[in-house]
């Protein structure tokens, strides 16, 4: 079971770029690994993560296998006004991994 | 980086030059076995994600350490110097590596919401390498960096 966590400043100064931070726990299986018996390990990571704020998408990265197991994504964002921010990360399966934070904006 | 952790960083560079020359013989005969690295490979990928525009040097900063003791898991930032106006903003980042069995390691779309363009993350390298970053501006322009980290484990072992 995965798990997400968010780091960012639970208030900030409108105008101010705060830096969100997030890490979410997932093996990456990069399809590059072999088990025991030689068999290639199916490919099977996160392709994908969105951050939207207050209903608009702000950040999007679209991740490879070259990124490291437990993938750490820190970025930044204007704050405007007070509200939600949403992440969402996209396995390949299709499953999501959601996580929400709320930030006070004065 | 400070100045001074910068010049500690060199003069341990030097030193550490020929160490890593020696592990470089290990690194050969592992890599036997892995998948061959298709050479220019990367530049496919890049040339794909900007639309065949031509990059130019400058703009974008990547921040890595020179030596990662593991592949694994190597701390990368990459930020572009923009304003990140409206008019005037980072659209993407294209993130790849000359030596991974695949090249691409991720793309960063940035909006003027983001008030600066920079983002910070984990990447894998099986052995030293340059890692190189596009960035794609408001204004078509693209803007490309290279950086080179040596690495003494590599990051695709089973």
């Amino acid at each position: 079971m995965s798990t997400a966590r968010i780091r960012l400043p639970a208030t900030a100064k409108k105008g101010e770029a705060i830096e969100i931070k997030t890490l979410v726990t997932h093996t990456m299986e990069s399809g590059q690994r072999r088990d025991a018996q030689n068999n290639v390990i199916p490919r099977k990571i996160l392709n994908k993560f969105v951050c939207t704020y207050n209903g608009k998408e702000v950040f999007r990265a679209e991740m490879a296998p070259a990124i490291s197991a437990n993938p750490y994504m820190a970025f930044f964002v204007t704050a405007t006004e007070s509200g939600t921010l949403d992440f969402v990360w996209t396995d390949d399966d299709g499953s999501t991994i959601k996580e929400s934070a709320k930030i006070t904006v004065t | 980086m400070s100045l001074v952790s910068e010049m500690a960083a060199l003069s341990r560079r030097r030193l550490l030059a020929g160490a890593a020359g020696l592990a470089g013989g290990l690194i050969v005969v592992r890599d036997a076995s892995a998948q061959a690295v298709q050479p220019g490979a990367h530049q496919q990928v890049l040339d794909k994600a900007v639309g065949g525009k031509k990059a130019q040097p400058g703009k974008v900063k990547i921040r890595m350490p020179e030596i990662a003791e593991n592949g694994n898991t190597v701390p990368m930032t990459v930020s572009v110097e923009s304003p990140m106006t409206a008019s005037d903003h980072v659209k993407a980042v294209h993130v790849v590596t000359d030596n991974n069995p695949r090249p691409e390691v991720g793309s960063f779309y940035f909006t003027p919401a983001n008030g600066k363009a920079e983002v910070s993350t984990r990447i894998r390298l099986s052995q030293t390498m340059n890692v190189i970053a596009y960035a794609e501006m408001s204004d078509g322009s693209v803007w490309s960096s290279r950086a080179e980290a040596k690495v003494t484990i590599g990051g695709c072992g089973g």
